[in-house]
């Protein structure tokens, strides 16, 4: 009985290739949200244990990054958006997109575990759990709530950060993390607005190819005036000063100003593009200000200690 | 005198060979990266480097 092998050609892929699996300019966000959660928290962590939280936090954002990758490969291939992937566009096995992931993952979550601690190691690896299994391997394929439920996974690095500096969790970071939570899905679907057909072509189920875009642009509206007061609410709550609490009020009053045209708007991109662009900024701004209004107090803190 | 035999095996392409090179630099660096890092955070930390909150 002859057993044919199949032929498993040497890598051409490059560290470029290893980089775009991460994922990198969501690393970053994730990075700027877990070091906003780490500066705002009470008390005081070394300067070097802050930035090795911070490099841990970013290694394991890629490495959930590499592992949606992995699975998502056929979805990718399907996609013009994500079809120059280095999966999709074969310069990358699938296989060492899988190994690459669980390694930085185990290796991210060992090193935070081992030199901040064990609290703020368990929430990463819950986060890189959840994005892998529960978000890219369950509900992306199977619901159109998928980035609402999904969006935990993204909301996680200031709780994160927080549990880096602290050892714990407090009212505070939840905050972030329902900012963020509620953030998610007006900035995603409007995003899809934009691709419904490359969804469509990819079987996803998205809310603008399950139930159409009239649905969604209300859906986004209805998550918009859930925000915008979350928004406020660090500031509302007495846990950010006035500086935030301008940039939140008005920042929640354009992004349901863009809701409400995105609303009225029946057909062509634009109402949903410049959603899309806003919200990234408005999200950057939020944070921002919370740095910006803690950042002297804790330099204070830090060198009077 | 024996002739010598090809050698069986895999002849990797220029391509192959780049792209190997750079991702065993990159490993290399990464690994650095980690070596100075644990002895950066035992000189912070002191003598008792596994000494953290739970």
């Amino acid at each position: 009985m002859s057993v044919t092998l199949s032929r498993v050609e040497p890598s051409i892929a490059g560290v470029g290739d290893y980089i775009a699996l991460m994922k990198p300019r969501v690393m970053s966000l994730v990075v700027f949200t877990a070091l906003v959660g780490l500066v705002i928290a009470p008390g005081h962590l070394h300067p070097v244990i802050g930035l090795t939280a911070l490099l841990c936090i970013a290694v394991g954002a890629g490495a959930a990054g590499a592992l949606n990758m992995w699975y998502d490969a056929d979805i990718d291939a399907a996609m013009a958006r994500t079809a120059a992937r280095p999966i999709p566009a074969g310069r990358l096995a699938p296989g060492d997109a899988l190994a690459f992931g669980v390694t930085l993952a185990t290796g991210a979550v060992v090193v935070l575990g081992l030199l901040v601690n064990v609290v703020a190691a368990a929430l990463l690896a819950a986060t890189i759990a959840f994005y892998a299994v529960v978000y890219t391997m369950w509900l992306k394929r199977s619901t159109p709530q998928n980035i609402v439920i999904g969006g935990a996974a993204g909301a996680l690095p200031p709780v994160i950060g927080w549990a880096a500096a602290t050892g714990g969790v407090a009212v505070e970071p939840l905050l972030l993390f329902l900012i963020i939570f509620f953030w998610t899905p007006p900035h995603f679907w409007a995003l899809s607005l934009h691709r419904t057909e490359d969804y469509a072509r990819a079987g996803v189920p998205m809310l603008p190819v399950v139930a159409g875009e009239t649905e969604t642009r209300r859906q986004i509206l209805l998550y918009t005036f859930l925000l915008a007061p979350l928004g406020a609410a660090p500031w509302l709550l007495g846990y950010a000063g006035m500086l935030y609490g301008l940039v939140a009020v008005g920042g929640g009053a354009a992004m349901i100003v863009l809701a409400l045209r995105l609303h009225r708007a029946r057909y062509g991109q634009t109402a949903n593009r410049q959603m899309f662009a806003f919200s990234i900024l408005y999200l950057f701004l939020l944070f921002a200000a919370l740095l910006v209004d803690r950042v002297p107090g804790a330099l204070f803190g830090h060198f009077a200690a | 005198m024996t002739e010598e035999k090809p050698q069986p095996g895999i002849k990797l392409t220029e391509q192959q060979l780049r792209a190997r090179r750079s991702r065993s630099i990159a490993i290399a660096l990464s690994l650095g990266v980690l070596v100075i890092l644990f002895y950066i955070v035992t000189l912070v930390k002191g003598p008792g480097v596994l000494v953290r909150p739970l």
